[in-house]
């Protein structure tokens, strides 16, 4: 083989290595991209069924609810325009509590809940996360509206 | 009166950084000595200045001076004293003087070794490197002051976020920023070359071992991270994908891809144009990261600011820094010369497949992290991208490239025949991959497809590391194949991803996680540990009180240790922190951390085992002495004797 054919062969290769690549990549990106919704986005019918997203808001005073004994809890997730009853089963962030904010990964169910694989831990307990601050901030100018 | 002073010679060190910014580099272009012998002195003490107000920062947190905001902010009478001082960096504005006290710390290291280079060029290097700070000083003046003041002072400070109260975190910052802002220093050389137009043969020798260098501290900051998460996040993860994981982790994937391309140029004369553009992305990113991290867009514990000037500024200084430097590649790299060729059989090949697989992960995981934040930026809504995500796209270029790297150890510069490259590695292969598919069902009775090629290719890459010098070994009484300082870099960096592969398949394949309750006096089994909950009480640290649980853990009868995993509360910032328990071993971690009371004294636990994990860390060390190796090969120095003999001869044309 020439010089020449040899390069155009490795230059083959790469460009179908980067062409397969590049399909596997945009695969898996559409199907790991993760939505935020808030609260009264969901109320809205905005959230889909079908797909697990992120719900952001604040939990409610009091709605902390426990099985005795179990890592099964409830709690109430607002914007203060609407709520979202989430149940969650497993270990809890260090700063998961009433009034603090709060950014859950999971799907609806079919009773009106939401069902999360994960809370997201704050790293700081004066710490917002952005699109929570955000979400209130949009619930709070309809509200004024 | 002290803090002041800190503050005067932050402006000093800019006024400084201004001369050595000009005055050099205008000296190069008009060939005056006498400007161009400016840049050294003004780079010294422009270090000297830093370093002043480095100190004077240091001075105010151990004397608990809360006179100035960012020590009460950070600092607490009761935080014990090394925190003290890791809270010099453990916020924005210390952290950003930090990253100037190192900037201009390697600055110095360059007036120090490129006394041989030629003059022009070492002014032009040093001339780079002041812009670079002089960006940076004006960041930190005029936006971020750590010395100012706050009327009437604070009794007490609000503490040091308890996160980062850990003894990995008193030096993670340091060296990854070493690794960070080491990566200016090809980019001066890059940029040096750029200005004089002309790639001098030596000029990838020159950068090479600073390359190396940088390189090293990141890979070390970045394995530090990562333990720290493991353990103090409390959740026992390695590697999340958190977007500051990933500003990090750009940057090493490009200097990763620039120490390969650097040997093509030193030896062969070829990639010139592609490891310029290289030089220049690896500090990009760098800075990026920097952009990121402290822009405050970020969702992250490193997320401190969030003045929306601040992350302007960055962004600023990002497109002049690296859109000139791109301008510049763009009007001058044409004019290099691409001598010799290399067949598809050759080292040459097998590098330039390095580069781009690396150059392609790099680019998925800057797409993965990027493109959430311009569709925010845009107003398109708030998405976040899985870390499913970036397992696929980065296992797609990483495996062929783990894969290769056997290959290309083992091939020669310019041509090969195939026929003996296969001769040579057929044995260790088969063995490699030969044990990769059948251990794992030994060892753990089940896997998957992905696992034993996760294993086989980590083993071929330890089997290709090792293979030289075992050889070596083999026959020491005949003929020994002599090895280089600069191969035995390579043979243990390698070595490294191997070990590092192997650990993170084996962690990902067959770590057994738990969430459970319970109660003291409980004992359950996970995954033939037998755990028992012996206790739960309230013991006091320095600043925080903490619960802490005691588990006895048992295998076959026999104790294997006890875990006081403690659920803290620091007592200025009150917020809980969890404290997992680790018992660390070569084959595997037990981790055990409390969660929360449950009621009826019952507690949430998660327990995990985690195998080989510690391969992961050990891996990333291995890597780092393979480049120490490399750094200290004498050919990088022996080369700079010859050179101040003939230092006319050096810059051959090749324009």
């Amino acid at each position: 083989m020439t010089p020449r054919r040899q390069r155009m062969i490795l230059i083959g290769l790469v460009a179908v290595g980067v062409t397969i690549s590049a399909v596997l990549a945009l695969r898996a990106f559409q199907e790991n991209l993760l939505f935020f919704f808030s609260p009264s986005q969901i109320a809205a019918g905005e959230a889909p069924n079908d797909r697990v997203f992120r719900l952001g808001g604040m939990v409610l005073q009091d709605s902390i609810e426990r099985e005795p004994g179990s890592l099964t809890l409830s709690f109430v997730v607002t914007d203060y325009a609407h709520s979202m009853p989430v149940h969650y089963t497993g270990v809890l962030p260090d700063l998961f509590g009433e009034d603090q904010g709060v950014v859950a990964r999971g799907r609806l169910d079919d009773q009106g809940g939401f069902v999360a694989e994960e809370i997201l831990a704050k790293h700081d307990e004066n710490y917002m996360p952005p699109e929570v601050a955000d979400a209130l901030a949009r619930a709070e100018e309809a509200a004024s509206q | 009166m002290i803090p002041e002073l800190g503050q005067f010679a932050l402006i000093l060190a800019l006024g400084l950084a201004l001369i050595q910014a000009s005055v050099p580099l205008l000296g190069a272009t008009r060939e005056r000595k006498d400007w161009m012998a400016l840049a050294r002195p003004a780079a010294t003490g422009q270090f000297v200045f830093v370093l002043a107000a480095f100190l004077v920062l240091c001075h105010a947190f151990l004397n608990d001076d809360f006179s100035v905001l960012y020590v009460s902010l950070n600092s607490n009478t009761a935080l014990p004293t090394p925190y003290k001082l890791a809270a010099v960096w453990g916020a924005h504005e210390g952290s950003l003087l930090l990253w100037i006290l190192i900037l201009s710390a390697w600055t110095l290291a360059v007036t120090a070794g490129s006394r041989s280079l030629p003059e022009a060029f070492a002014a032009r290097v040093l001339g780079v490197l002041g812009i670079v700070s002089v960006g940076m000083l004006l960041f930190t003046i005029l936006t971020s002051n750590p010395f100012e003041r706050l009327f009437p002072a604070a009794m007490d400070g609000n503490d040091l976020n308890p996160l980062l109260q850990d003894p990995a975190l008193v030096i993670h910052p340091p060296i990854l920023y070493a690794g960070y802002v080491g990566l200016a220093v090809p980019f001066a050389f890059a940029v040096a070359a750029l200005l004089t137009g002309k790639l001098s043969p030596e000029w990838a020798r020159w950068t090479r071992p600073w390359t190396t260098a940088a390189w090293m501290f990141l890979t070390v900051g970045i394995a530090l991270g990562s333990w720290w998460a493991y353990y103090e996040l409390g959740w026992g993860g390695w590697w999340f994908w958190d977007p500051v994981e990933n500003a990090s982790f750009m940057p090493w994937l490009a200097g990763t891809a620039l120490i390969h391309s650097l040997a093509v140029t030193e030896r062969r004369g070829i990639f010139k144009s592609w490891t310029l553009l290289l030089a220049i992305a690896a500090f990009s990113l760098s800075l990026l990261g920097t952009f990121l991290v402290r822009s405050g867009i970020l969702v992250s514990v490193h997320a401190f600011a969030s003045d929306p000037a601040r992350g302007l500024f960055i962004l600023l200084l990002l497109s002049v820094i690296t859109g000139g430097a791109l301008i510049l590649y763009a009007a001058r790299a044409r004019h290099l010369t691409v001598e010799g060729g290399f067949r598809l059989v050759s080292r040459e090949s097998f590098l330039l497949m390095n580069n781009i697989l690396l150059v392609v992960a790099t680019a998925a995981v800057l797409f993965g992290t990027l493109y959430p934040l311009f569709l925010d930026a845009l107003g398109l809504g708030k998405i976040s991208v899985g870390p499913p995500y970036f397992n696929t796209v980065f296992l797609i270029p990483m495996l062929p490239l783990a894969a290769l790297v056997g290959v290309g150890m083992h091939s020669t510069w310019v041509r090969m025949s195939s026929e003996s490259l296969v001769r040579r590695l057929i044995l260790p292969a088969g063995v490699a991959v030969g044990i990769g598919v059948i251990f794992p069902w030994i060892i753990f009775g089940r896997a998957s497809a992905l696992t034993m090629i996760g294993v086989s290719v980590g083993l071929w890459v330890v089997a290709a590391a090792l293979l030289d010098p075992v050889k070596r070994i083999l026959r020491r009484g005949s003929a020994p194949i002599a090895l280089t300082r600069g191969q035995w870099g390579m043979t243990f960096a390698h070595l490294g991803v191997g070990i590092f592969i192997l650990g993170a398949t084996v962690t990902s394949s067959y770590n057994v996680e738990t969430d459970t309750s319970a109660t003291p006096g409980d004992r359950w089994e996970v995954d033939g540990y037998e755990l028992v909950f012996r206790d739960i009480r309230r013991v006091d640290g320095p600043n925080f009180q903490a619960t802490e649980g005691e588990f006895e853990v048992r295998r076959d009868g026999r104790l294997v240790t006890i875990l006081n995993p403690q659920k803290r509360i620091y007592r200025v910032q009150t917020s809980p922190m969890t404290e997992a328990a680790i018992d660390v071993g070569w084959g595997r971690d037990l981790f055990v951390a409390l969660g929360d009371p449950l009621g009826d004294g019952a507690w949430s636990l998660r327990v995990q085992v985690k195998p080989l994990i510690r391969f992961i860390w050990l891996g990333a060390l291995i890597m780092a002495f393979g480049g120490l190796l490399a750094i200290t090969d004498p050919r990088y120095r022996t080369q700079r004797k010859q050179e101040k003999v003939q230092p006319s001869s050096e810059l051959v044309e090749t324009a």
